[in-house]
């Protein structure tokens, strides 16, 4: 299968790989996928003041085109509100990627890591964040 | 000098050996005859070419020329066997066993023979991808009309105990087909002895050309089939169609070749394998899928836990390897042979297929000993659930959102 270039350098060059120690503040969890269907996400969001996610990192087990989609997503997220986070879409994700029909299902799983993660962080904090 | 991309997929195709190729040309160009003309010598010329091949073809198996029917390849020769068969002998009954580790042309072949009203048990193998006797035996019914297993499986290596099943299917009446594609040059068979009716065989996997097979159809005692491709009645009936000389001689070459040069061979691989899984074997949860012992010493296939397989072939891209069989690998399922050994999820998506031939080196085994210890732990500082393990969680115990 032949990747876009955009996926071969997020997949070579992954940004923000890692995570933060879990009780650090702010810190919320999105995790999504299962080993079964061969991909696995975990995306992690600090949110400072006024809700604005200031770092994310992340860890994937996947495909090339799963790992690109997730790596995509930390860049996208840093500087957001989670508001505004919870705007990206699957499709922004796949059309940025260049990705195959085929490996769509990566775009939707990155677009879930991040609600996700927000669900988290809103299930810590309470609404009014 | 090290040339890259390094090929490790011997068990997709082999190239063809040089001294094939050589007595293959003079039968395109100058020596173009068909072998079924009759009334000159370009046609006697090809004819003897094509029957010298099938004497190299019968001697590798210790069969008699007779008993071999030249066919497109594996595929064809699967179909024909099992069809073939299946059809003629109706009469006496509708059932088939077969194996779930099977080659898709076997069990799509057998699908097909379902839907022509014949019904069909695909046997589970063991976890180290042998079949059980006791299993294949008492599959076997009184209708029991065919039994297909393979000598040697294309995704793990492993041998499968071909003489035992050759004498149970013999002493109930019931014929055993045998798809040999992946085990011509690296196994000795020996058609005396092994009670075997019909098998199957591959020119391009053992350094012959692509679009060439043969099957073996025994004659003592007589194994009768229905025609699959109708025509001239070329190959006595069973194979209408004119015969390609020069993939036939390509075939015939590689055969004798395999004949000659197997033993030290097989020997040099098997060194270059163990070699390969010594190096290899100081990365954490690696684990060998399929029986060790009753292997062809080509066949390597791994599971590397917490590592996706197709993002680890697309980081090793400078080794040809496949995950699961090239039939299969457009597909993002993980491999039905390793889920058939009951390997979870994870490590049936870890799978890489390494299989070695004639023109591997020691020095691109080293090389790819190198890139899988750089990849692999790569890979792993991406992965949660190489994470989660560390940290102690025991993956089964959690809830995964499916999707």
């Amino acid at each position: 299968m032949a990747y876009s270039v955009k996926v071969l350098d997020h997949y070579e060059n992954p940004r923000n790989v890692g995570s933060f120690a879990k009780d650090e503040e702010g810190v919320a969890t999105g995790m999504v996928g299962a080993p079964a269907c061969g991909d696995v996400m975990k995306l992690q969001i600090k949110v400072g003041k006024g809700g604005v996610i200031e770092d994310a990192k992340f860890k994937t087990y996947g495909c090339g085109s799963a790992i690109a989609s997730s790596s995509l997503v930390t860049e996208w997220v840093k500087g957001r509100t989670i508001d505004q986070a919870m705007d990206i879409r699957n499709t922004q994700i796949a059309e940025e990627l260049a990705l195959p029909p085929v490996k769509i299902h990566c775009s939707i799983l990155a677009e879930d890591a991040i609600k996700a993660a927000v669900a988290d962080y809103r299930k810590k904090h309470g609404e009014q964040a | 000098m090290l040339k890259l991309p390094i090929y490790l997929d011997y068990s997709a195709t082999t190239p063809v050996d040089p001294r094939v190729a050589e007595r293959m040309i003079p039968y395109l160009v100058e020596k173009f005859g068909n072998p079924a003309s009759r009334s000159h010598s370009f046609g006697w010329e090809a004819e003897a070419a094509v029957e010298e091949a099938r004497e190299e073809v019968a001697k590798l198996v210790h069969a008699d020329p007779k008993e071999i029917v030249w066919t497109s390849g594996a595929t064809e020769s699967n179909n024909l066997a099992l069809k073939g068969a299946a059809q003629f002998y109706s009469g006496k009954g509708r059932h088939l066993v077969t194996v779930k580790t099977e080659h898709k042309a076997v069990l799509d072949t057998c699908r097909e023979l379902e839907r022509q009203g014949f019904a069909v048990t695909y046997l589970d193998v063991q976890e180290n991808g042998l079949l059980d006797l006791e299993a294949f035996s008492a599959a076997l019914r009184p209708d029991t009309i065919l039994a297909s297993v393979m000598f040697v499986n294309n995704e793990i290596g492993v041998i499968q105990p071909i003489a035992e099943m050759g004498e149970i299917c013999r002493s109930r009446g019931i014929l055993l087909h045998v798809d040999a594609a992946q085990a011509t040059g690296k196994v000795a068979i020996d058609l005396e002895t092994l009670k075997v009716d019909l098998m199957s065989f591959s020119a391009h996997k053992t350094y012959g050309p692509k679009g060439v097979g043969a099957l073996y159809v025994r004659r003592k005692p007589r194994v009768r089939l229905n025609a699959q491709m109708h025509g001239g009645g070329h190959e006595r009936g069973f194979r209408s169609g004119t015969l390609p000389t020069h993939q036939i001689v390509g075939m015939g070459e590689a055969f004798r070749l395999a004949r000659l040069e197997m033993g030290a061979e097989n020997e040099r691989i098997r060194m270059l394998r163990d070699r390969l899984l010594r190096g290899l074997s100081d990365i954490e949860e690696v684990y060998v899928n399929g029986d060790m012992e009753h292997r062809v010493p080509h066949n390597l296939n791994l599971s590397f836990a917490y590592v996706e397989g197709e993002s680890l072939l697309m980081a090793i891209k400078d080794l040809a390897v496949s995950s699961g069989s090239a039939c299969t690998s457009a597909s993002l399922e993980p491999s039905y042979v390793l889920r058939a050994l009951g390997r979870n999820d994870e490590l049936a998506h870890s799978s890489i297929r390494f299989t070695l031939g004639r023109f591997t080196t020691e020095e691109e085994v080293d090389h790819a000993i190198r890139l899988l210890h750089d990849k692999i732990s790569r890979l792993r500082e991406l992965s949660p659930l190489w994470e989660m393990v560390q940290d102690g969680v025991d993956l089964n115990t959690v809830q995964w959102a499916a999707h």
